[in-house]
């Protein structure tokens, strides 16, 4: 093995001695482990290492990257980083100033690799016995993913950041057919590298099988607007899609239109709601010490009592935009720069039990853990992989899973009850621009939103 | 490569190597303005194995490492699902044109300077829109061996345009963009630039639309956005094999309109998804899908071919794992209807140029449903403005099931589909 120790005292020296308003280096080493299982059977087992490593460099605004697995000639690197970036600067080359860091990290779990990939196969076996005791089950997906990652962050500005992560995640999906019709229902987990946490889900591996015969003879919803509740997952996706997205500054300063709309005290809801992103708290898929410029993590207000009050950055989006890093650059692995990201995001609790939430609806929908989400800045949709019609104030008849959409100038101040129930969800992986899935988590209690749009017959 | 494949010999009854390395630039400008430089250089390795009539698979970036890989894949082994196909022995490949060198040659400045004149092109016509823009370069170069003596090596170049706009205006958000890729160098910006120019011309003024079954038209991107996330699933060779696609029993009947035709093309001269291989080493061809509206074959690699009794249509590809079955470029052959013509029929309906959120949805069943992200309402035989905070909902086999028409325009769609627009009669929609 390349050792990237070595590699990395190298780079420290180096990095110092170029022409460039700045230059830092992440060398990396993983390994992964995953299994797969589709139908009755194991269809995929393998394990994987990978090494590599980055420069980056900015010269009067303009940024050169170089990214590698090979770690040899890594003056000629450097010096490519800083071509490039020349090539491109005109400007003033801007980064909120932060303090040269020295640390190591230790990960809080211990590295899921080290459990014997038989005591993992038993786990999902046991899972997918359960899924297959269910009458009219036609397939299954099991997909269990565990990494292990050792980085060191380094700069021309003194910093020197060792850090390790592990991350595990578990997706399953069941899939029932009968008749040519085809229904799937699915769940998704994630954990901060801690093997236990995917233990001891029998019965909801169970509910997931069941669910997905059940589908096959619920009725389509019709479309069109509704009151709509959604439990804590999907809620969570919601305000990473609906939100958390326009609140990443790189979309945001350099257009002077978005500025304006983005403008802080701009009101965006109910004075209950308030929305967070912290990767400053500890043991969850966002979570991290510094991020991948090496800046400190923070717990960040995007939405205090329903006013526009922080938004995600980046050093240079922070400076740009003469606002404080919050520590969100984040890359998903070394072939990648670091880009804006959220960590763990989510509607802090209010007040409202789920009961009261329902209460005096008529005819609504609600709408329960999630499959998927995307954004368009103001528009976005998000799917829920449950839902079921609300009739006179009680949870009713199971529905085939619906996509919901929204506008965010609209949909969140749409928002009239939050509950008291926060849960957080470590299933999700989140994409932009290239790269994922990146780690993330997101969260929420339940929540009421008025005239949602529901995409149906 | 050649090292590990003879040391994994001694440990397991089969083996096979497969190496890829990659060396990739791209200018990439942000506002309008260039902003970042990128390189990147890439290498892996990847071992799969059989033992014990198991498969085993492991794999590293450091080549040089052959004990770690292949103790990997041999632990691995132990677990693997049994092999029920042979490594390829030597075979004779077609030759397909998928190297140019010039595009390995074409120098930064060029690369820059095709950005800017894309982005003034867009700019001289709506000056307050801001770009993102991206001109990339790529050669691939691929290895592959296993101990049966099979063996096939072959580079690729691919060079890619692309570029994303914003307009805003108070709240309201207009996101318009194209991209394209080729194996040659692209030099020609104008032709990227004139979709972006007809979506901004389209959606000039806005239009409302009401909630009803209503006649609509997917433009070629329509088509990749809405539609064909689920015929890949359905089409995969491995969803067949577990029962869960709804035309896996149906080879040879009738499914889709007569008019339509659907195949996979990796031969195609120049076409960044063209390649002489799969991932195992199995020659390209062209695999029919659906003929005049008949189901006449699906995509297989070599081991969902073996447990379904059939043979590998060439369509094992990795995704960084271990292969399966994958389209390559989809090609809908082209009707005889204009897109004007079909314009000209409706009365009151949609276009939709882009649907988001439709692959979230119970694609294995065809269902879609999704926000029009970029889509335009159509008034007595004329397009009269955008649509927003809409929704479809649909499914692809009733959709596709008769009476659709079919344009007479082929595009290419982000490199891997060319299709031409399609007209479906009746689809719901939602609107606020």
């Amino acid at each position: 093995m390349t050792d990237i120790q070595a590699a990395s005292r190298q780079l420290a020296q180096a990095v110092k001695k170029y022409n460039a308003d700045y230059i830092e280096a992440r060398l990396e080493e993983s390994q992964r482990s995953h299994i797969t299982y589709r139908g009755k059977e194991l269809e995929s087992v393998g394990q994987s290492t990978a090494i590599g490593g980055n420069i980056r460099a900015l010269v009067k605004g303009g940024w050169g990257f170089v990214s590698f697995n090979e770690l040899n000639d890594l003056p000629h690197r450097i010096e490519l980083a800083v071509k490039q970036a020349s090539l491109v600067g005109k400007e003033e080359s801007k980064l909120a100033p932060v303090e040269p860091i020295v640390d190591t990290v230790a990960t809080e779990q211990d590295n899921p690799l080290t459990i014997p990939l038989a005591e993992k196969k038993q786990l999902l076996d046991e899972y997918n016995d359960i899924i297959w005791r269910t009458p009219k089950l036609q397939t299954s997906v099991i997909a269990y993913g565990d990494s292990h990652k050792k980085t060191i962050f380094l700069s021309s500005s003194g910093s020197f950041i060792q850090q390790q992560r592990t991350d595990i995640t578990l997706r399953l999906s069941a899939v029932a057919a009968e008749d040519g019709e085809v229904q799937q229902a699915g769940l998704s987990l994630g954990s901060r590298g801690d093997f236990s946490s995917m233990q001891g889900l029998r019965r909801e591996v169970e509910e997931m099988a069941k669910h997905a015969v059940e589908l096959l003879s619920a009725p389509q919803v019709k479309g069109g607007e509704y009151t709509v509740v959604l439990d804590p997952v999907l809620a969570g996706v919601f305000v990473h899609e609906a939100f958390g997205h326009l609140s990443e500054s790189d979309f945001v300063y350099e257009n002077d239109r978005l500025r304006e709309i983005m403008v802080l005290g701009r009101k965006f809801g109910s004075p209950e709601l308030n929305i967070v992103d912290s990767a400053a708290m500890p043991g969850l898929r966002g979570s991290y010490k510094y991020d991948d410029e090496g800046v400190p993590a923070t717990k960040t207000y995007l939405i205090r009592q329903g006013e526009l009050v922080g938004r995600l950055h980046s050093r240079e989006t922070a400076a740009r935009m003469g606002e404080k890093p919050t520590g969100n650059a984040r890359a998903i692995n070394y072939q990648f720069p670091p880009i804006v990201r959220m960590t763990n995001t989510y509607i802090e609790p209010a007040s409202a039990s789920f009961d009261k939430i329902i209460a005096d609806i008529k005819e609504g929908v609600y709408a329960k853990n999630w499959f998927g989400g995307t954004t368009s800045m103001e528009m976005f949709t998000f799917s829920a992989g449950e839902a079921y019609m609300i009739r006179n104030g009680k949870v009713a008849e199971p529905l085939r899973p619906v996509v919901l959409t929204g506008n965010v100038f609209t949909t969140l101040n749409n928002i009239d009850a939050i509950g008291n129930d926060l849960d957080m969800n470590q299933g999700g992986g989140c994409g932009k621009a290239g790269q994922m899935p990146l780690p993330v988590s997101n969260g929420s209690p339940h929540i009421r939103i008025r005239h949602c749009l529901v995409g149906g017959k | 490569v050649e090292n590990i494949l003879a040391q994994a010999k001694k440990a397991a009854e089969a083996a096979e190597v497969f190496q890829v390395s990659s060396e990739e630039t791209s200018v990439q400008f942000e506002a309008n303005r260039l902003k970042h430089i990128q390189t990147k250089q890439s290498t892996s390795v990847a071992l799969r194995i059989i033992k014990g009539g198991r498969l085993g698979y492991a794999t590293t970036t450091e080549a040089g490492d052959a004990r770690s890989l292949i103790n990997n894949a041999v632990e691995t082994a132990q677990f693997g699902m049994r092999a029920k196909f042979e490594l390829p022995s030597p075979t004779t490949y077609p030759h397909i044109d998928i190297l140019d060198p010039t595009v390995e040659s074409t120098p930064i400045e060029k690369m820059n300077q095709l950005g800017q004149e894309l982005i003034a092109i867009i700019t001289g016509h709506t000056p307050d829109i801001l770009c993102e823009a991206m001109v990339e370069k790529e050669t691939i170069s691929l290895r592959l061996i296993n101990s049966r003596g099979g063996q096939v090596s072959y580079r690729k170049s691919i060079f890619s345009l692309g570029i994303m706009g914003s307009l805003i205006r108070g709240t309201d958000m207009l996101f318009v963009g194209e991209g394209q890729s080729s194996c040659h160098p692209l030099t020609q910006p104008r032709e990227v630039a004139d979709v972006v120019l007809q979506q901004l011309e389209l959606a000039r003024n806005q239009a409302s639309i009401p909630t009803r079954q209503l006649p609509v038209i997917f433009t070629p991107r329509g088509v990749a956005s809405a539609i064909i996330p689920s015929l890949m699933t359905a089409f995969n060779g491995k969803t067949v094999l577990e029962g869960a696609s709804p035309i896996g029993k149906r080879l040879g009947q009738p499914v889709f309109d007569p008019r339509l035709s659907l195949w996979d093309d990796p031969t195609l001269a120049y076409r960044p998804h063209s390649r002489p291989c799969d991932d195992e080493g199995i020659p390209s061809q062209r695999t029919p899908l659906i003929e005049q509206g008949k189901v006449v074959s699906f995509l297989y690699d070599l081991q969902t071919a073996a447990l379904a009794n059939t043979k590998s249509t060439g369509n094992g590809s990795r995704h960084g794992g271990l292969p399966t079955p994958s389209p390559t470029a989809l090609v809908i052959a082209p009707g005889k209807t204009p897109f004007d013509e079909m314009v000209s029929d409706i009365k009151e309906g949609l276009v939709i140029e882009q649907l988001m959120g439709a692959e979230q949805g119970n694609i294995l069943g065809g269902d879609f449903s999704g926000n029009v992200l970029l889509g335009y309402k159509v008034e007595s035989g004329k397009i009269v403005g955008r649509v927003k905070n809409t929704m479809v909902s649909g499914n692809v086999y009733q959709l596709l099931k008769e009476g659709i028409a079919i344009g007479n325009q082929p595009e290419w769609v982000g490199g891997f589909l060319q299709t031409p627009h399609l007209y479906c009669p009746r689809l719901s929609v939602a609107s606020k």
